[in-house]
């Protein structure tokens, strides 16, 4: 093999690599160990549910449990309810952002307006308010005017979770599209709307798909406004209520629920990758 | 440097240059940008308002058994600050706050440095890097907590810790919730980091190493500085939503036991949600609001200068 460029840390066979190794491995079992642990929680008999070993015959029965009305009539948590009104919530929050955010996005990337630094700050301090603010008002209002435990309510408030996603990660795709593209639909007779829709668009599509999808998982993983907005709750509300405030407690059926509540989050982050840092830090840091 | 400078934007007149398009009055041009902003600014004002009489709930004696408020000026701020719970809360999430921050920045850069050095297993590691990060918070707290339980967990069972040993009591809860924390969000620094790193000149290092500069000097003189800014963002990010911590306590602890573990966040939700003192919770989450609002602009400042310098040690 050639000879890298030297980086710190970057010898290779000796002593000091070998440690790193280690340390590196010591990292990951710590990191993986509860995922694991929550997955054979999951495939564990009811009989089973209390015991701390390792070696156990597997069964799907609680995969089976929750995601049917077995799993109603036994711990009274509707999941598959849940799971329904989680995806649309999620999805409906994430079309009504991309539909309202792609043009602000471009607005914001495009031009220097008055106001267009504020609007976009004031989305990012969306990002770090606390929730409550925002939420105990709403709580009021929509118990007043009705949105309280509606797709329509949450649909709503999620906008707090996804709307400054996507328009900060999409402005940086637009601010660094050359303007030479469209200036070329233009001269070639286009209107702005079509050299938008037919150049512009297009060429963001990596970024409105890794907005999108990060802002799904942001919002599927959200849990304090479903928790006070709704009763019918969300995924991750369902999952708590399963560990039974006071009453019995199903840990096997809390483990399943939460391996088929971390799939949707996990499968998506996995395709998106190669984007994740960019949205994680709104575009701050490029990966 | 990729964090975004507004001096390069062009302004709305400016923006075709040389050539006009045909048939679009510089009025229609000049009030596109706001046109195309419209949607979005309806969005923002309706969240907007809730936040704006939020803070009117501050001033007001507005509780479920109150349901026709009258203002009573600063009577909130002054009960909030003459309660000891108040203060203890204060405490216990700028202990969270800074504890979590700091161990996580360290752990994360560490991580970062040593995935860096592009082994085998790094090469494998990265992928799973991100798996705690993307699971909910709540997910993560609910395997934490049936792990932590002192009877049937396995961490008891693992480290024969006896089932009198309980992570939650409390006195050990608070440093349980930080475990958790850790558990979720190091990669997070750590990946942002592992960008940065990625992202370093190649040139400086080569130099120094022909000038036979050991590995330490390296990093400190060297690696250290070019990386500050992606760092800083990274602690920006976790100190703020640390500041704001809810679903991991509140699921792990509720708060509990007593009060050892009720951060700003949760005794709001406890004041105004369960107890229904709507401008006691709202008091709360606006001093907490304030506190964020000083913070971040202080450590936003702090990065751009880093950022200056940074810029400045790549030329």
């Amino acid at each position: 093999m050639a000879q890298k460029e030297l980086m710190p840390g970057q010898k290779r066979f000796t002593v000091p690599a070998v440690i790193a190794d280690l340390a590196i491995l010591g990292w990951f079992v710590f990191s993986l160990f509860p995922i694991v642990w929550m997955v054979m929680l999951a495939l564990k008999t009811p009989s089973e549910q209390t015991t701390t070993y390792f070696k156990f015959a597997p069964t799907l029965d609680n995969f089976v449990t929750v995601l049917t009305e077995r799993g109603t009539l036994l711990t009274s948590v509707n999941f598959p309810a849940a799971i329904l009104s989680s995806t649309i919530n999620c999805l409906g929050a994430v079309v009504i952002s991309l539909l309202v955010g792609i043009p602000a996005a471009y607005a914001a990337g495009r031009w220097r307006f008055r106001g267009s630094d504020s609007l976009m700050f004031n989305l990012l301090s969306f990002r770090f308010a606390p929730e409550l603010m925002v939420i105990v008002p709403l709580f009021v209002i929509y118990n007043t005017i009705g949105l309280f435990d509606t797709s329509l309510g949450m649909v709503w408030v999620l906008q707090l979770v996804t709307m400054p996603l996507v328009v900060w990660i999409l402005r940086s795709y637009f601010e660094d599209l050359p303007e030479d593209l469209e200036q070329a639909a233009l001269l070639d007779g286009y209107t702005r709307r079509r050299a938008f829709t037919m150049v512009a668009l297009p060429l963001v599509r990596p970024g409105i798909a890794a907005s999108a999808l990060l802002a799904f998982i942001f919002a599927w993983n959200n849990y304090m406004f479903p928790l006070i907005l709704t009763n019918s709750g969300s995924v991750t509300v369902a999952i708590t209520k399963f560990l039974g405030g006071g009453g019995q407690a199903y840990y096997n059926l809390t483990a399943a629920a939460g391996v088929v509540g971390a799939l949707p989050p996990l499968i998506l982050a996995l395709t998106i990758q190669r984007y994740l840092v960019q949205g994680l830090s709104f575009g701050a840091v490029k990966g | 440097m990729s964090i975004r400078q507004h001096g390069a934007m062009r302004s709305a007149d400016d923006t075709v240059g040389g050539h006009q398009p045909p048939a679009v009055s510089p009025a229609r041009r000049k009030w596109r940008p706001y046109i195309l902003s419209i949607p979005a600014t309806i969005i923002l004002i309706g969240i907007l308002y809730p936040f704006v009489q939020g803070v009117g709930y501050t001033f007001l004696n507005y509780r479920a058994t109150e349901p026709n408020p009258h203002f009573i000026a600063v009577g909130n701020y002054v009960a909030v600050f003459t309660d000891p719970l108040f203060w203890s809360s204060v405490r216990i999430t700028g202990t969270f706050a800074i504890v979590a921050t700091v161990v996580e920045t360290i752990l994360g850069v560490i991580i970062a440095l040593l995935l860096n050095r592009s082994s085998m297993i790094g090469k494998i590691f990265e992928k799973v890097l991100i798996l705690p990060l993307m699971i909910a918070p709540v997910i993560a707290a609910v395997i934490w907590k049936l792990m932590f339980n002192p009877q049937f967990g396995i961490l008891n069972h693992i480290f024969r810790l006896g089932s009198t040993y309980d992570f939650l009591s409390a006195d050990r809860a608070l440093w349980s919730i930080i475990l958790v924390d850790l558990w979720i969000y190091t990669p997070f620094v750590a990946i942002l980091v592992l960008a940065g790193v990625r992202s370093l000149p190649r040139e400086p290092f080569e130099a120094s190493a022909v000038d036979g500069a050991n590995w330490f000097y390296m990093f400190r003189r060297l690696m250290l500085p070019m990386m500050w800014p992606y760092i800083l963002v990274a602690v920006i990010f976790r100190f703020m939503d640390c500041l704001k911590v809810f679903d991991i306590v509140y699921v792990l602890t509720q708060g509990g036991p007593g009060h050892a573990t009720s951060t700003l966040q949760v005794n709001a939700y406890i004041n105004s949600i369960i107890n229904f003192n709507y401008s006691g919770g709202a008091t709360y989450m606006f001093i907490l609001w304030i506190i964020v609002y000083l913070t971040a602009q202080q450590l936003v400042k702090l990065l751009g200068r880093a950022q200056a310098r940074a810029a400045g040690s790549e030329a």
